[in-house]
């Protein structure tokens, strides 16, 4: 190896970690608003892969690239290239950084997911050691305590809230910068439950009720979308998460708790209405949406169709 | 040729008697496996068609927000069969034609080691895509559950129907398995036993070693899949439980029989594209594969750890943290072997002598797209970022750069590649390279923006979405239609070539293998004297005779 080579390597190797530590600060812009503490542990972590998956990425298309201008044949030499099979060293090199880099990647996904602790599946279903499941059921009983969380139920094709003292919505209101619990509870198929500003999802299964845990940290409207496929009118199974202060969370809930249950606003059952009032239904045969959530606080129109 | 009687003609040329010697033996039962190769090859570019086809019309509703152009139960159906088609009446069965055609050519083998059952699992290819297209025939139309088909969704049953879509598209999916077995057992058999005297293991192109890996992978993961598919249907059809939640089934469990199969289908797929890649850069480059024989063993090292990948496509589902670190852990392993190819592939290109024909824009093409879609897969293997991006579009932007920028444009390197190999005509580069820029420019106008949509939190899947995301959709359906339109040249340039293009010489590319030392198209059993291999493959600039007793200017040409 040269002085020259060894100098032209460091230089790109500079120019390439300058251009990718730019592109993992430019990374934060490409995602939604941190609405939720976990929000900001993912979008640091999202903008550390983007930094070193920039570098590796320019650095293999920087290489091809410089190969296609300056190693090409020229027209009418028909001879072949140096015949070097192989380079024990740099094999092992580059053989030994990959996995260095995974496993680096790894431990900082770890440390992350630990302090995310959003709970989610929490059994050990996996493993049934005869004799422990009472243990482990009292375990998971100790952790949860049902008065406080606030029950989610998905169906086809609709979101249903309920709150501890008897309240119902259809759009999820949450204090801001509280820790909160669901219960997550499908009536039907597999549902998702996925606010993007929060950076959380967690499938709904039916027949198990889920626990799940976040801290809302941004006041704001959000959207929460079905992120598991549900059925013919997934797309349409979407409503608002309104994040707010201790005190309008509050009266929002006394003055909800105020209104007698009302039909809400619902775009499955209302499309499912409207095509069966058709003479002529140009699409197929569809299971009937769940009639539309009688709730204390219904979504009007306006406010579901954004 | 001309000089040949005619009925020693037809006896060279078809072994089975009675069968035609012309065109219509690609229609024929044929047990040459050159035949079988280009039938399945032909095959699956026509359903190729019909997936994109459904692509575009589906690309064509998400242009606005609104679910305006078709019914959504329309829509939900042909993003399901769009899946179905692509993988298992596409990817699969091309890739399985081009190893049928070459893997015999590269090992110095006469044909496969079972020439009929090779035949039995091409034909079932045909009826798997008409059971499938009958099903927008019965009443209540195609499966709409997603070509995952999780339950209880997929156990839905509107119409009522004993046969509904849902049945068919088990049946298919189940028969598409028992056909690939079939051709999995096929080609271990022939790369264990039939290769030609001197073909140690580490004299196998590239190729060979990322199609036995791939069919390895077919061996173990396949019945997974097919008894997935099988207690589906029970469930569906007799009302068994062991997936449906109301009587007691369990539906996380289909998850772990789905992808069991399901994530290493995608080495499957893969694993040749791989091996093109490695056949291609040297014979453009004119150097040697850099490190030939850690990439051959990386592809063997892939197969293992893809067995222990899938959970990572259920991390949002009912998994235990413990378990999702776990599979995490594994899941970016996967990059170790992957880095070590692309870095030998790198490596083979610097220095070289560089030619830019069709096979080697498109190679080069598919690369760079690889390695955007490896640096998207790990994202997709850390946990928390999967949790925020799972079943939204950057999943489907990451895997539509795995599936057509990896994988199409290194099929299509190697139909351009060993095209005049195949059929005894040279191809128009000028359209070739036409057939590069528009697919290459059309796929990642395509498929780029589903990465900011997903980041920005659009679920994949959805018929309708909200306006803030019409920008990239825009994009996104301009670069499909412009995909499609990429095929044209492509169709033009194989039949016009095929019809009456200029003959090619038995090694056009002067590359260095077995298949380049017979005639082009080969004669009926490949080789009148089998090879006695004395070297490695990729002999560039060695001037090493790859056989004893066969050489270029002996080929019979």
């Amino acid at each position: 190896m040269n002085i020259r080579l060894i100098l032209n390597l460091l230089l790109a190797t500079i120019v390439l970690a300058a251009i990718s530590v730019w592109m993992g600060q430019q990374s934060y812009a490409w995602l939604p608003p941190q609405a939720a503490a976990e929000s900001k542990m993912v979008d640091d972590l999202f903008s550390f892969l983007v930094a070193l998956g920039s570098f590796i990425f320019f650095g293999v298309t920087g290489a091809i690239i410089y190969s296609i201008l300056f190693h090409r044949a020229s027209k009418y030499d028909y001879s072949d290239g140096p015949p070097i099979e192989g380079n024990v060293t740099l094999e092992i090199v580059w053989t030994a950084i990959p996995i260095l880099l995974v496993f680096w990647i790894a431990g900082i996904s770890y440390q992350t997911y630990e302090r995310m602790a959003t709970h989610g599946p929490m059994e050990i279903v996996h493993l049934h050691v005869p004799g422990m499941e009472e243990a482990y059921a009292v375990a998971i009983e100790d952790t949860i305590d049902p008065d406080e969380s606030i029950e989610v139920r998905a169906r086809q094709w609709a979101w249903e809230f309920r709150y501890p003292d008897g309240v119902t919505s259809t759009e999820l209101h949450l204090p801001v910068n509280q820790r909160v619990h669901l219960n997550l509870i499908s009536e039907d198929v597999i549902h998702g439950f996925y606010v993007p500003a929060f950076r959380l999802k967690q499938d709904i299964i039916p027949d198990r009720t889920i626990d799940f845990e976040f801290t809302p940290v941004r006041e704001g409207r959000y959207r929460l979308r079905d992120s598991q496929y549900s059925g013919t009118y997934f797309a349409t199974m979407q409503t608002d998460v309104v994040v707010e202060s201790e005190d309008a969370y509050e009266s929002w809930l006394a003055d909800a708790s105020g209104h007698p249950p009302a039909e809400s606003f619902n775009q499955a059952a209302d499309e499912y209405y409207q095509a069966s009032q058709k003479s002529v239904i140009p699409g197929w045969k569809t299971i009937a949406p769940a009639p539309a959530p009688i709730v204390n606080y219904p979504t009007s129109i306006k406010d579901s169709q954004s | 040729m001309t000089n040949v009687p005619v009925e020693t003609l037809n006896e060279t040329q078809q072994p089975v008697p009675g069968a035609p010697n012309n065109w219509r033996r690609f229609f024929s039962f044929s047990t040459d496996h050159k035949v079988i190769g280009i039938q399945y090859i032909v095959t699956s570019f026509f359903f190729f068609l019909v997936g994109g086809l459904f692509a575009m019309i589906m690309r064509g509703e998400l242009i606005t927000p609104e679910a305006d152009l078709i019914d959504r139960t329309v829509y939900n159906a042909l993003f399901t069969m769009h899946g179905t088609v692509m993988l298992f009446l596409w990817t699969f069965p091309v890739l399985v034609g081009l190893a049928n055609y070459l893997v015999p050519l590269m090992i110095g083998a006469r044909d496969m080691a079972f020439p009929r059952l090779n035949a039995a699992a091409f034909w079932m290819v045909p009826v798997v895509g008409i059971l499938l297209m009958s099903s927008f025939l019965v009443p209540g139309g195609p499966s709409q559950s997603g070509w995952w088909a999780y339950p209880p969704n997929s156990i839905q049953n509107p119409t009522g129907n004993l046969i509904n879509g849902q049945v068919l598209w088990l049946l298919a999916v189940a028969l598409s398995g028992v056909s690939s077995i079939m051709g999995a057992v096929n080609f271990v058999t022939t790369i264990a036993r039939m290769r030609a005297p001197g073909m140690t293991l580490f004299r196998m192109p590239a190729f060979v070693w990322a199609v036995l890996s791939a069919q390895l992978i077919q061996l173990y993961g396949l019945p997974a899949l097919t008894a997935g598919a099988v207690m589906l249907l029970f469930d569906i059809t007799v009302g068994t439980s062991f997936f449906n939640p109301e009587t007691g089934g369990n539906p996380v469990l289909y998850q772990h029989f789905f992808w069991f199969y399901s994530h290493p289908a995608v080495y499957v797929i893969i694993l040749p594209v791989f091996g093109i890649f490695s056949e291609v850069f040297p014979t453009f480059a004119r150097k040697p594969l850099f490190g030939y024989r850690v990439v051959a063993v990386s592809s063997i090292l892939i197969t293992f750890v893809s067995s222990l990948v899938w959970v990572h496509h259920m991390f949002a589902s009912y998994t235990p943290g413990w378990m999702r670190i776990l599979f995490m852990v594994t899941s970016m392993c996967v990059a170790v072997p992957t880095g070590v190819k692309v870095f030998a592939w790198v490596a083979t290109i610097w220095g070289g002598k560089l030619r830019l024909d069709t096979p080697m824009l498109f190679a080069l093409g598919g690369l760079v797209m690889f390695v955007f879609s490896g640096i998207t897969g790990i994202m997709l293997a850390s946990v928390p970022v999967d949790i925020h991006v799972n079943n939204t579009y950057f999943v489907v932007g990451h895997f539509h750069y795995v599936i057509y920028g990896a994988t199409v444009l290194g099929v299509y390197a190697a139909i351009y590649y060993w095209f005049p190999k195949m059929t005894g005509k040279m191809y128009y580069e000028g359209l070739g390279k036409l057939h590069f820029w528009l697919t290459f420019i059309g796929a990642n106008l395509n498929f780029f923006p589903m990465h900011p949509l997903g980041l920005q939190g659009m679920p994949r899947r959805v018929a309708s979405y909200d306006p803030e995301f019409a920008f990239w959709n825009v994009l996104a359906s301009l670069g499909a239609f412009l995909l499609g339109m990429s095929t044209l040249p492509f169709i033009l340039n194989m039949v016009s070539s095929w019809i009456q293009g200029k003959p090619a010489p038995a090694n056009p590319w002067r590359a260095i293998g077995l298949e380049w030392l017979v005639a082009s198209p080969p004669p009926v059993e490949n080789f009148e004297e089998l090879p006695i291999v004395t070297a490695p493959p990729y002999g560039y600039g060695s001037n090493e005779p790859l056989t004893e007793n066969l050489s270029p200017s002996n080929a019979a040409n």
